[in-house]
Formats: structure tokens, sequence, C-alpha cells
């Protein structure tokens, strides 16, 4: 069988699971998400499932995982597990709002302990959707389009529940808002999960997201955000990933930015079978700031694409994009980053660097910038490194009596630092610097903190 | 203490050391003197335990043991410490952890227990004194940024807070200002004992008014071609190379 006939067939049956579970996914579904359903399945059959041939997945083929038989679950299981036993994704020392999703689905089992401010919303999207349509419907839908990305496409199509955060004009979390991602099913699972984050004018909040594997199922985790950053607002955007080898992720996140915004997205992918962050920021007003920055860790045969896109529509804005790999064994990565400023965005700054440290002749790394520049007054500067660990350097620590062995731990870590130091919440910075310690040096089951230390 | 027999280097098939001998015993300062190129660096850097040079042949023996067959960590615990010539940078490897791993690496060999934040600390600050190094460069990542000086200050600081038996300065002096040059010197005269040796690699006599040497030798093109007591290195400040090189029957 070739491979295009092969991805009809693909096609086919996710089309064949659509049509099953299309009613069911009406009558459970809120009506303002229901809507899209129809158009988004449509615009993801005329696309297909990503493969390489597709320009924008030209690095990440997907259809070996989705070659595997899925449950489809359309309704939210009962509330039967006990989260304290079985994970925690503790940061110490950090007073956060916690919440916890399971399979894409909201449990409103959150801390308690920590009062959200007077407007602050964060609860279920279903819940949100059903009972505050108004919230939703302006903002459902217009970033993330079903016709640009196939699994954006499948996303909508499929889409319940998820996250619902809306942050009310001139209100400033103080404390950062943590949402664990848990995947913890019977059967070999597909996921969706659909978030919604609103910041009004002058608001501030900073996200911690945690995205883990709880048993050894095969899991494709479809997850899509759409964010509006008001104008003169703020949003911090921390993602933690930590899934298990048999775990491919999707992880789609769109971003509207109005002027004096601020945006820094930091995503740290420590550990998963196929990871695939995509990143669109459209700097919509002047003055805008958007930092984006990434830092990945891979082994064995791993691999880990992150695919950008910073728009700047108008003038007078600066985006920063700092992407940064370790790659061991036969691990793979990519990074594409596209820079578009458009002709009315003079005076623009947007510098995007990418660097990558492999540890093994066999990884690989693919390194794509692309910079489409309509407007004459600007700075853009765009760099990329592929390299090992400087010899040189590592002597010079040997040569003081340390080992070699920690003086590599402690040259990946250097090259990590930069990355690393962007994360504003000290205790997040401290944990993910122990995380990234601990996953560097193997000395705990490969997909940290997981209850059951699978091996795979 | 240091009993180097014939030994020959070669790198990328290059002969550089080709034939070296030479003993050192507990409490004596040797120099090493030569022209540019003429494999100073590269005997310091063999005997730290650099992997990029093959030896072809000969022996080196440190305190009874075959050195040639140990890390350069296992060298550095046991006791040998390189200053660089020319020191590397390592962004975001943060100074003072660095030097504390270093520290600590070292007790843990000798079977101390290793320092606390606190403890490591206080001795930082009294090496730190020792060498008039300046305080802000120990919260900068290693050598980043630092000045020729400040990078040749940086080795004699580690060398104090890592009290080596047998330390190689390579070319510690250059970069130094002449103040510098003093309180560096009284530092490593300073970390002077009976038991320990020092191999100082230099072109100029000035370092050695400060560092008395036993011995000096003269490296030409991979051998030792000349030694002598303190008074070559004052024959060679006057006269340069070009005699030893005639007696040596090259064309000059
Ligand atoms: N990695 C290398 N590859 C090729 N040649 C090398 C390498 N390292 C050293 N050499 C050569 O070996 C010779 C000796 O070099 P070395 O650095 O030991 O000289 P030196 O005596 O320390 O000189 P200087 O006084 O300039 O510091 C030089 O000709 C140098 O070019
Ligand atoms: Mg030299």
């Amino acid at each position: 069988m070739n491979a295009v006939t092969e991805n009809n067939d693909l096609s086919l049956r996710l089309t064949e699971q659509y049509n099953t579970l299309r009613d069911s996914l009406k009558e459970s579904g809120a009506p303002v998400l229901n809507i899209h359903r129809q158009k988004a399945f449509r615009d993801f059959v005329a696309q297909g499932i990503p493969t390489r041939k597709v320009e924008n997945y030209k690095y990440t083929n997907l259809q070996p995982a989705f070659a595997k038989e899925f449950d489809f679950p359309v309704r939210k299981s009962a509330n039967d597990f006990q989260l304290e036993e079985k994970f925690k994704c503790d940061v110490p020392q950090i007073n956060t709002h916690v919440v916890t999703m399971r399979n894409g689905w909201f449990y409103a089992e959150a801390n308690e302990a920590v009062q959200l401010p007077e407007g602050v919303i964060l609860d279920s999207f279903e819940n949100v959707a059903r009972t505050r349509p108004d919230l939703v419907e302006k903002f459902y839908g217009k970033l993330a389009d079903t016709s640009a990305d196939a699994m954006v496409a499948l996303n909508t199509a499929f889409a319940q529940d998820g996250y619902f955060l809306y942050v009310p004009k001139n209100v400033a979390v103080e404390q950062p808002l943590q949402i664990i991602n848990l995947l913890q099913a019977p059967k070999d699972t597909y996921v969706t999960q659909r978030n919604l984050i609103v910041v009004e004018e002058g608001a501030e909040v900073k996200l911690i997201l945690c995205d883990h594997t709880l048993n050894l199922q095969n899991y494709f985790f479809n997850n899509a955000t759409e964010a509006f950053i008001g104008s003169n607002a703020s949003l911090d955007y921390y993602t933690v990933q930590n899934q298990h080898n048999k775990a491919v992720s999707i992880n789609s996140v769109f971003v509207h930015q109005e002027q004096d915004s601020h945006l820094t997205s930091n995503t740290v992918s420590l550990h998963g079978g196929l990871i695939r962050n995509n990143l669109r920021v459209e700097l919509d007003g002047q003055n805008c700031e958007a930092n984006m920055f990434g830092l990945s860790f891979l082994d064995r045969k791993q691999h880990v694409d992150n695919f950008t896109q910073i728009i700047h529509g108008q003038p007078h804005c600066e985006s920063n994009q700092l992407y940064k790999n370790v790659l061991d064994d036969e691990s793979t990565g990519a990074f594409s980053g596209r820079i578009h400023v458009k002709r009315d965005a003079q005076k623009t700054n947007a510098f995007q660097r990418n660097n990558n440290l492999l540890l093994t002749d066999k990884a690989q790394m693919q390194t794509k910038p692309q910079l489409i520049i309509e407007a004459d007054d600007v700075k853009c500067s765009h760099g990329a490194t592929i390299g090992q660990i400087d010899e040189e350097a590592l002597f010079y620590l040997r040569s003081r009596g340390i080992e070699e062995k920690q003086a590599r731990l402690i040259m990946m870590n250097a090259f990590s630092y930069e990355v690393v130091q962007t994360i504003k919440v000290e205790p997040l910075r401290d944990r993910i610097n122990e995380l990234i310690e601990r996953r560097l040096s193997g000395d705990v089951g490969r997909c940290h903190e997981c209850a059951y230390q699978c091996d795979c | 203490m240091l009993s180097i027999k014939n030994l020959c280097v070669s790198i990328e098939g290059k002969e550089i050391l080709n034939g070296i001998n030479l003993e050192i015993k507990p409490g004596e300062i040797h120099a090493i003197m030569g022209p540019n190129g003429s494999g100073k660096s590269t005997l310091a850097n063999v005997l730290a335990g650099r992997e990029d040079y093959e030896i072809t042949a000969g022996e080196i023996t440190y305190m009874g043991e075959d050195l040639m067959e140990m890390a350069p960590e296992d060298r550095a615990r046991k006791g040998i410490f390189l200053s660089f010539q020319y020191p590397v940078e390592i962004p975001g490897v943060p100074m003072v952890n660095f030097l504390k791993t270093a520290v600590n690496e070292h007790r843990k060999f000798k079977g101390e227990k290793p320092l606390t934040a606190g403890e490591f600390l206080k001795v930082m600050r009294e090496k730190k004194a020792l060498v008039e190094m300046d305080t802000e460069l120990t919260n900068r990542s290693v050598n980043e940024g630092f000045s020729g000086g400040e990078k040749k200050k940086n080795e004699i600081f580690q060398m104090a807070l890592l009290e080596p038996k047998l330390s190689i300065l390579d070319e510690t002096d250059s970069g130094l200002d002449i103040d510098a040059l003093r309180t560096v010197a009284h530092g490593v005269n300073a970390l002077r004992s009976k038991d320990n040796a020092t191999i100082v690699v230099t072109h100029y006599q000035r370092l050695l008014d400060y560092i008395v040497p036993d011995h000096v030798h003269v490296l030409l093109k991979g051998r030792i071609v000349k030694s002598a007591g303190k008074e070559l290195a004052l024959e060679l400040e006057e006269k340069g190379y070009d005699w030893i090189k005639k007696e040596n029957g090259e064309q000059v």
C-alpha cells in the first residue's frame, strides 16, 4: 500500500469515527462549539493527515501516529481518581491555584486555599460555553483557523471541554495559576482539549501548564488554545511537557495581542514520544512585546518539533524567539520559525535564535528560519547553530577535578541556562532546574514523577 | 615527584615533543623557557591529561604512578594543577557553582566532608584576598568577559582553592599588569611548601624575580636543549635564543 492510499484510508477511518460520534458530540457539546464542527471536519478532510509533503509539517509525519486504533471518548468520566495519591506536579513554595484536567476534561478539584480575585473565571470550557455563550462566542475559533492546519481542524471538530480563563479589565492575578493536563485512560485514547484565555485590558496573569501521562497506554493528545491579550495586558504562559514515549502531543497555541500588551511563552519539553508545538502570535497593536522561548531534551527515538509564527501587523513592536534543543541517542528535533513583518509594521524589532546541542552522531536536528519582511524600517535577525559540547570547556572542568559525566552535565545545564533564566516565577525556575538536572543525569525513571515509573 | 622520560608527543601526525626528560622533586621550582611554538604548552597540557595529543613514546610517572593512564580529573584530585595559558570562557556556568563543585570533588577524594555553602564562601573570601581578585568576578560565569589579566588571576585563585602538589603555570605572567604580577607571584609563593613543586612556563625574567627557580630549562623544537640554574634566565633575557639555536645547529 503506498503512502497516499494509506493516508486516505486513515482519513476515512477518522471520517467514520467522526460520523459515528457526530450525534453524541452535538448532544453533549455546547451549541457555540457545535456550530463550528461541520466546517472544521470538512477542512480536516480537505487537508488530510499531515505528512512531510505538507509544507508546515515538513519535519513531522503524523501518519504513523494515526495508524493506531484509538478510543474517542465523548463523555466525561466520573471523578474516580485520587490526585494526591497518584500524582504530584509539585512546585515547592509556589502558592498557586491548581486545576486538574484529565483526558481533556476539566475537573474542578481546585486548590481551595487560594482564592481567585473578584471576577476572574477559571472553569470548564464546556460549562462556560453552555452557561455564558456570550463570553465564548466572541472569541472561539477566531484565531485557530481550521483551514490552515489539519490538526486544528480536527481539534475543532471534536472539541468539547478544556479550561476557560477570563481575567477582567485591570485585574492582576498575583499568584500563578497552574493547570495540570493528565492523560489516564483504560485504553489507547485520542484526547481533544480545547482552551480559551481572555485577558482583558490592563489585566495580568501567569499560567503554568504541566502535561503528563499517568499510565502506559498509547495517547494522541490534540490540544488547542486561543489566547486574547487586551491592550496593556500581560500573559505569562509556561508549559512543561513530561509525557511518556508512547504519547503523541500536538499543542497548538494561538495568541492575539492588542497595543502595549505583553506575552511571554516558555515551553520546556522534558519528555515525550512525539511533540509538536505550534505557536502563532499576532501583534495587532503598537508597542507590543512577545517573547517566545523553548527548551527541549530528547533521547532515544523522541521527536520534538517547534513551529512558530510571529506576525507583526503594527509598528513599534518587539518579538524575541529563543529555542534550544539538547538531542541524545537517535532523537530528532525540528525548529521552524516564521517572522512576518507586514507593510505597516515599521520600527519592528524581531529576533530569533535557535541553538542545538547534539550529543551523538545519530541525533538529528532540522532548523528552518523564514523571514517575510514587507516593511522597510525594521530590525530583524535570526541565527541557528547545531553543535557538540565544547571539548575545551569540558577539559577545563575536568582539569579542576570534576568527573567527566558531571562536567558534561554542567555543560548541558549551561546550554539550557539562557532559556531557564527567562522564567520569572522563581519557584518554577528552581523546579525546572531540578527537573532538568534529574532528566539529564537519568537517575530517575525517564518520565519523571510518574507514579508508575514505566520504562517507556 | 614527577619523572618524565623520553616523552614524544604528536598531534595530527605532526611531532611536537621529541624526547623530553625532566625530573622534579618536592619543593623545587622549575622554569621552562623557549621560543614560541617550541612545545611548552603542549608539555603542560599533556601533563594535565589533555586527550587531543598522541603520546608516541616515553613515560611519565607522578608520585610513583603511571600518569598516562589517568583521567584529567584524577590527576587534578591527586594534586596536579594547570594554570592555562588561555583559560576558556564557559557561559552559563556560574563561577561559584564551578568552584564549589571542584573544591568538593577534591575533598571527597581525600575523604573529607563537602563544604557547606557558608563554609565555602568563607574559604572563597580568604583566597580571593590572597590574589586580590575583584569580588564581582565570582558572580559571573566562568571567565566570561574577564579581561586577560583577570583570567590569569582567576587561575591562581583556583590554584589557591585547590591547593595542588604540582602546579604548572603556563605563561601566567602574560597579561598581568606590574602590580598584579607582584600580587600573583606573592600568592604563588604563599602557597609553596617543601612538599609541593611548581613548573613555571614563561618568556620573561621578570616573573622569575619573584618566583625564583631552582632550575631553568630551555625547550627548543620539542626538546630540552639546555638546563641550568636561575642565571640562565638572565642570560636569555639579555641575548635571546639565537645563540642556543646556533649551538643546536640551527640556521639563524
Ligand atoms: N591542535 C593543534 N593542531 C596542530 N598543531 C598544534 C596544535 N596544538 C599545538 N600545535 C603546534 O604545536 C607546536 C607547539 O605549540 P605550543 O602551544 O606547545 O607552543 P608554546 O611553546 O607553548 O608556544 P608559545 O610560547 O607561543 O605559547 C606549535 O607549532 C603549534 O602550532
Ligand atoms: Mg604556550
